[in-house]
């Protein structure tokens, strides 16, 4: 009798997790206001609650949304949405090549592609205030910026070839239970294209000149410019039809109201 | 509907540039041959084998070309594959698909803005007085607005009348947020909104030929339009 009532209440409690609350591949994140590292010259940029997956999408998830959504298959993707190097690690339509993992993030693909997948599974891809929100915390801190261990961890990740071929959630979660955002592969956002630097000093326009600053700081804040420098100058530097390498995306979605 | 349409399209195509690939290869399809030395000029067979004249190996007709050009078709780096729908400044909607069979010169502009826009637009104005006027037929000069929230049809709409752009060939579109990131993402436009009223962008005028392929990008403000001009009326010329 006990245990059959046991038993009922895991059941509910299944029930209650699938029923209620975010789905258990994502995680909560409570927004904040905070200022970013660049991007917004130095203003404060507030983050609403939001839900982020916990790990990046991996090649056997994109693999399904390939067979229902044919458009997206390497031999039919549009090259105004995907350049000739996407899905590069695939054999064809559907087989991965031979070094490839299931278990890996799938890179190679473009902004478009990424957009989609997350539009088609009802989700959205992060803005880049969100990611870099989410991603300046370690396994203890929401915000862990000022941290040497941290940003010296990241840099080593810059430095370390083919992280793309491990395997999602090998590194430890962090304070929001999200794992891989440093150490495994760069991440497409939602609006990476609001990045005002060509990577040329010379076309910069009216673009952000604090992104040069970075050498008037000393220690940790010093590593921490250089690492998110990286980024943005990355985010700043690829076209919405790449298809990289060591790129590959997540999704996020707005909490719903009740 | 729409989508299997779409669908059923790629694929189509891709059988098109499957073709492409191995045309020596594609001898069970119903194709011409002909003599690649011309021996009896523009002579065709139905099988293949060699040239009774010169016995060279016939080569199969490339019919691939002809599919291309096939008004109906969209190719894959045409701006017409985005389906998102925008509104011009009398409140109607379109889609770019929508204003195929014309040269399209755009740029990314908002109406609120005071400093690079004006220039930017000045720059549109300068090259669409180069164009002569049967070019100009053929054109449309697109402002795209980057601040879709501000920039309603009606704001849109007293902007064009404001500065005598309410006619041929202007052309005013504003869409979701969502859309004008992924437009902006398609011209390789940066932008962000840097104050409630402002916008950092980069300054570039894009032309498309009349299958909406892009041909050429001028970047930067108050630049030598030659070139683009150059590109507007080779593109204009290339329409049937």
């Amino acid at each position: 009798m006990r245990t059959k009532f046991f038993r009922l209440s895991f059941v509910l409690i299944f029930v209650h997790l699938f029923s209620f609350g975010q789905s258990e591949d994502m995680a909560r994140i409570d927004g904040a206001r905070y200022i970013p590292l660049y991007g917004r010259d130095s203003t404060v940029v507030e983050v609403k609650d939001f839900d982020l997956d916990k790990y990046p999408v991996t090649n056997e998830q994109y693999m399904d949304f390939v067979r229902k959504f044919p458009e997206w298959q390497k031999s039919k993707a549009k090259k105004i949405f995907a350049d000739g190097m996407y899905l590069r690690s695939w054999k064809d339509d559907f087989e991965l090549n031979d070094d490839a993992k299931l278990n890996s993030p799938v890179t190679y693909v473009s902004w478009f592609a990424a957009k989609a997948y997350c539009d088609c599974m009802g989700k959205r891809l992060p803005t880049m205030d969100e990611w870099e929100y989410a991603a300046m915390s370690d396994e203890t801190s929401k915000d862990a910026r000022i941290k040497k261990s941290y940003n010296e961890k990241i840099l080593s990740w810059y430095e370390a070839p083919r992280s793309n071929e491990n395997q999602i959630g090998q590194n430890p979660k962090n304070y929001w239970g999200v794992s891989d955002l440093h150490g495994l592969v760069w991440e497409w956002t939602s609006d990476f294209n609001s990045v005002m630097l060509s990577g040329e000093s010379r076309k910069d326009q009216d673009g952000d000149n604090n992104l040069f600053c970075g050498s008037a700081s000393v220690g940790a804040t010093d590593l921490m410019n250089y690492a998110a420098f990286m980024r943005y100058a990355f985010r700043g530097s690829i076209k919405a039809n790449y298809a990289i390498k060591n790129l590959g995306f997540r999704c996020a979605k707005d909490i719903e109201t009740p | 509907m729409k989508k299997t349409l779409f669908i059923l399209c790629s694929i189509l195509f891709i059988g098109f540039t499957a073709c492409k690939n191995d045309s020596s290869k594609s001898s069970d399809e119903a194709i011409a041959y002909y003599c690649p030395m011309e021996c009896e000029g523009d002579k065709t067979y139905d099988e293949p084998g060699s040239c009774p004249v010169c016995k060279m190996d016939l080569v199969p007709i490339e019919t691939i070309k002809e599919s291309e050009k096939r008004s109906d078709e969209i190719s894959d780096l045409s701006i017409f594959n985005i389906k998102s729908t925008w509104t011009n400044q009398n409140g109607e909607d379109l889609q770019f698909e929508d204003l195929k069979g014309d040269v399209l010169v755009t740029v990314m502009i908002y109406t609120s803005c005071k400093a690079a826009c004006p220039r930017l637009v000045a720059d549109m104005r300068n090259i669409e007085e180069r164009l002569s006027k049967s070019t100009k037929e053929n054109v449309k000069m697109v402002l795209v607005s980057i601040d879709p929230i501000t920039d309603t049809p009606e704001r849109l709409k007293a902007f064009a009348e404001e500065n005598v752009m309410d006619k041929h060939p202007w052309l005013f579109l504003r869409s979701s947020e969502d859309n004008t990131r992924e437009f902006a993402a398609v011209v390789a436009v940066n932008y962000m909104k840097i104050s409630p009223i402002d916008f950092s962008h980069s300054n570039i005028i894009t032309v498309f030929n009349a299958e909406g392929e892009m041909v050429f990008q001028q970047e930067g403000l108050g630049v030598n339009s030659d070139a683009t001009v150059q590109n507007i009326e080779k593109a204009v010329a290339s329409i049937q």
